[in-house]
């Protein structure tokens, strides 16, 4: 069976019912059929070409406060329905009878149009795209001396249906370019990294030059070979536009999440309304931003996507919501329900998180910081949610002295505490730009997001270099 | 009640792809199915319980140098001919590789372990829905300022088959459980966190009481907690900790990291990279670590290597792949992510030669030190090619030979090449971890502290 047959979604009315059978309040469907071509460059060589294919149904069933989960690869109604009684067994309330689930489709909305399906494209033209990166990395400097690169597209078909009456398709492209380089000088080995994302078909690598990524993670490498070490302590940092949302994911996007909020493992908590940031920041979570790597039409429990105000001028207006969490508050979704795969339970999960433009020239952001840093690239971060301390690394930095950017800096990490960053943002710029493409992890599940935000300084961070 | 192997089935599986192997192709065919269950309970009611089931198999084809794989998560026999198909068609994309090819039986002997336990597959669902409620009420009973965030039970249950046309067949299972809990402990206006947890074999072997224990403790001992000022310090990593380091370490070990030009410790065979207190083994082979294995992911037998000799650096871990491009014998360290990963090299069982000291008495000799006892960002701050290492820290004050307040909100920062050199002990206080890795408290001075 496939899960966009015909016959597919008449059998699922029948699947609710059984996962009713034990009394529950809610059942749900979510069928995926991921397939995808991922192709490695490493070494001067095509050392790989894979594709695959994974496909699947969760079935999730609510009795009160409990959740019953079971998946199957087995997409025939009898698979389906042994999957439904396992899930139904588990939240058993000794209740029982029958309840007939009628489904209404919802009508197909489109976030991130595809113009050219990254399957209708022969694989010679995936493997094209790594051979110019290597090259174009390659000839960026002498001292490159390894480059690796990954291409990868997928394409995942959805159905969703609940006993709320909820029936969702949707349909996911997604394209991704990841280029990793090492050059080689004095001091040792320096890496660079840089990757392109969007969920979008093939057309992305027309839009935008995959050289042009080559020459950013090349750059970065060979930058490093003149680096000092990162200086150690406390001091100002400016982050360039685009470079530095992850920064606002960690530092409060995960305590804005309301499952963690309903465990008071947040330190947002009980803080809706209160000036929580500087009034230069109005975070938004959207995960209708067309084409963003965390755009989604629908959220994995099939409510739309939406633009979420979460910080409007520093003042805490929501938090972000899912199914269970908004209708155990009574309240609505607010399309952040996600999750890694059908093996998965969804949770709230961010989409597309950033900070909205500012007024400031963002060359008078540095030409006004006598000393400090400049963060204009940086790696992974995470971040305790009950005590909201984060740490996130720098890729690319360099010094502020005397209002000018001068000497790169070695790698190191930044640490600080979320409430009091966001109340230390004391600069905020008119260049907006999205940042690389993520994939956010939480308990044990990654999922696809964006981030953004317009230059910006931070009053004080501490940067765990080695320099005195 | 002795449940029967079923892994043969799998293994009929893949030796029915590999048969169909044509003239001039090396075909591998990695067939695996696992069950699991996770339940979770928060304030004495199950949260969720998850039943899950998957299955899958990964196919690589090499012809003339050329790699091709493809993959699917079914076991359905008309999607496995697709993958064998779709696998031949990719290879015609790569690029010839003179060293490309697959792991050859070499005659070292298999050391058996035991990775099965029958009477895992025989605890009631209640047990273990009892076992997590239990392990919440052990927490917050262990201390009137914690709470707890969520309690779980897992147990999986996997078996797996690798046949290829170079003459490799093996088929195995191994299942085990797993308790975790999270941990908050509020103090005013303050929260800080904990986690605890306890592996075993089968539930009996679970340590409850030590998961409770040490995530109430966790969490209340950074209560109060300030940032530390500035400067070059001694630092005495937990052994939790330590397992990290050497995990990052272990990394930086790896034959196909030294042949692509990514390996810091490229060209040093031989040479000392490390204090003579540090000796690091890579040893799947000894039972009494969590991660011990008989096979390694290419299906060879997994062994004994010792990486590091009192400071001197002895050998790199090999997969088939990279051991024939560096021209030495396989170490049978290839590590595989599931059937839709391709084998790479990896270390699978990391041990330290312990020292004779307990951590007190190691830090009753140290007069201005940090125990660090939890990091953060070890995979943002740390570089394994160029060694720079800089993560966010927490722990305790050393000030005259005892610990003292709590910090947090600080780095540790050095290289990693530097922190090799600079091991001023290792300690006796081995504790096995669910890691790749086991722990031991770990000295190492003259390490920036970056705070206020």
């Amino acid at each position: 069976m496939e899960i966009d047959d015909v016959s597919f979604a008449p059998i699922l009315p029948r699947v609710l019912a059984a996962a009713l059978s034990t009394g529950a309040d809610f059942a749900e469907v979510f069928a995926s059929d991921w397939r995808g071509t991922g192709v490695g460059l490493d070494d001067g060589k095509i050392e790989q070409l894979s594709t695959g294919r994974n496909r699947g149904a969760g079935i999730r069933v609510v009795a009160g406060e409990t959740t019953g989960f079971a998946h199957t690869a087995d997409l025939s109604e009898a698979g389906l329905l042994a999957a439904a009684r396992v899930a139904a067994e588990a939240a058993r309330q000794g209740g029982g009878g029958t309840r007939v689930v009628a489904l209404d489709e919802r009508p197909r909305r489109v976030v991130s149009p595809i113009e050219i399906d990254p399957s209708s494209i022969g694989k010679k033209a995936k493997v094209d795209l790594l051979r110019r990166v290597d090259e174009a990395a390659r000839s960026t400097g002498g001292a490159i001396t390894q480059v690796s690169a990954g291409y990868s597209d997928g394409r995942t078909h959805i159905v969703i249906a609940n006993s709320d009456g909820v029936l969702v398709r949707d349909e996911r492209v997604r394209s991704l370019l990841r280029v990793s380089t090492v050059a080689n000088g004095d001091t040792g080995m320096q890496t660079g990294f840089d990757s392109l994302g969007h969920t979008m078909g093939f057309e992305l690598f027309d839009k935008v030059s995959v050289e042009e990524v080559a020459r950013t993670a090349a750059n970065r490498a060979l930058t490093k070979l003149r680096a000092r070490p990162a200086p150690s302590g406390s001091m100002p940092v400016v982050i360039k536009a685009g470079s530095g949302g992850v920064l606002f994911h960690e530092a409060c996007g995960h305590g804005l999440e309301a499952d963690l909020v309903a465990k008071g493992a947040s330190v947002y908590k009980g803080k809706v309304g209160e000036l929580v940031a500087s009034p230069l920041v109005t975070l938004v979570d959207d995960g209708t931003m067309t084409h963003e790597w965390g755009a989604i039409a629908f959220d994995d429990e099939g409510h739309p996507s939406q633009y979420n105000v979460l910080i409007e001028n520093g003042v805490l207006t929501d938090y972000m919501w899912d199914f269970l969490r908004a209708r155990k508050e009574g309240r609505a979704q607010s399309g952040n329900g996600r999750r890694q795969s059908y093996k998965d339970l969804p949770m709230v999960r961010m989409t597309n998180t950033y900070v909205l433009n500012g007024q400031e020239e963002p060359t008078d952001i540095i030409k006004d910081t006598k000393a400090g840093v400049y963060v204009a690239h940086l790696g992974g971060g995470s971040v305790n949610t009950a005590t909201g301390d984060f740490v996130f690394g720098m890729t690319e930095a360099y010094l502020i002295e005397n209002g000018e950017i001068t000497e790169p800096l070695r790698e190191g990490n930044l640490i600080g505490n979320g409430p009091q960053v966001l109340r230390d943002i004391d600069r905020l710029g008119n260049d907006f730009a999205m940042g690389n493409p993520g994939t956010c992890g939480k308990d044990g599940q990654g999922v696809p997001v964006g981030d953004g935000q317009p230059t910006l300084r931070v009053k004080s961070l501490t940067i765990g270099g080695t320099a005195a | 009640m002795s449940s029967p192997d079923r892994s043969g089935e799998l293994l009929t599986i893949a030796e029915r792809v590999v048969a169909m192997a044509e003239h001039g192709e090396q075909v591998e065919a990695y067939v695996s199915r696992a069950l699991s269950t996770d339940v979770r309970v928060y304030e004495g009611e199950v949260e969720h319980f998850v039943s899950a089931q998957s299955e899958g198999i990964g196919i690589r084809v090499i012809r003339d140098g050329r790699t091709g794989t493809s993959y699917c998560g079914t076991l359905d026999p008309a999607q496995i001919a697709e993958v064998l198909a779709e696998a031949r068609d990719n290879l015609g994309y790569g690029e010839p590789d003179e060293w490309a090819g697959l792991a050859t039986p070499d005659g070292v002997d298999v050391t058996p372990q035991n990775l099965w336990d029958d009477s895992l597959e025989s605890t009631s669902t209640a047990r273990k829905i009892e076992l997590a409620k239990e392990l919440e009420r052990l927490a917050r009973a262990g201390d009137s300022r914690v709470r707890v965030d969520d309690s779980n039970y897992s147990d999986a249950f996997g078996e797996a088959a690798v046949a290829t046309t170079t003459g490799i067949r093996v088929a195995g299972r191994e299942n085990g459980c797993y308790l975790s809990v999270g941990t908050l402990a509020d103090d005013g206006d303050e929260t800080q966190t904990g986690f605890g947890f306890a592996v075993g074999r089968n539930t009996d072997e679970l340590d409850i009481d030590k998961a409770a224990r040490d995530a109430v403790d966790r969490a209340t001992r950074l209560l109060g907690a300030t940032k530390p000022t500035s400067r070059r310090i001694t630092v005495v990593l937990d052994p939790y900790v330590t397992a990290q380091f050497l995990g990052i370490i272990g990394g930086t070990l790896n034959g196909e990291s030294v042949v692509k030009g990514r390996s810091l410790f490229a060209q040093r065979l031989g040479e000392t990279v490390a204090s003579p207190l540090f000796t690091l083994v890579d040893d799947p082979t000894n039972p009494l670590a969590y991660t011990a294995t008989d096979i390694d992911g290419e299906g060879l037998a997994a062994r004994r290597n010792t990486l590091i000799d009192s400071g001197t650096l002895k050998t790199f871990v090999q997969s088939s792949y990279s051991a024939r491009r560096m021209g030495v014998g396989t170490t049978g360290n290839g590590v595989r992510g599931g059937y839709g990963g391709s084998p790479s090299a990896g270390c699978l069982a990391l041990q330290i030669a312990p020292g004779q000291r307990q951590q007190d008495e190691i830090i009753a000799g140290i007069d201005d030190g940090i125990l660090i006892q939890q990091v953060q960002g070890l995979h943002s701050g740390v570089n394994p090619v160029s060694g720079d290492f800089s993560t966010g820290a927490a722990g305790l004050m050393i000030s005259k030979g005892s610990v003292g307040a709590p910090v947090r909100e600080f780095t540790i920062a050095s290289t990693l090449q530097r922190m090799l050199l600079d091991i001023v002990e290792v300690g006796g206080d081995l504790e096995w971890l669910p890691m790749r890795a086991t722990g031991v408290s770990l000295v190492i001075h003259d390490v920036t502290l970056s705070g206020s």
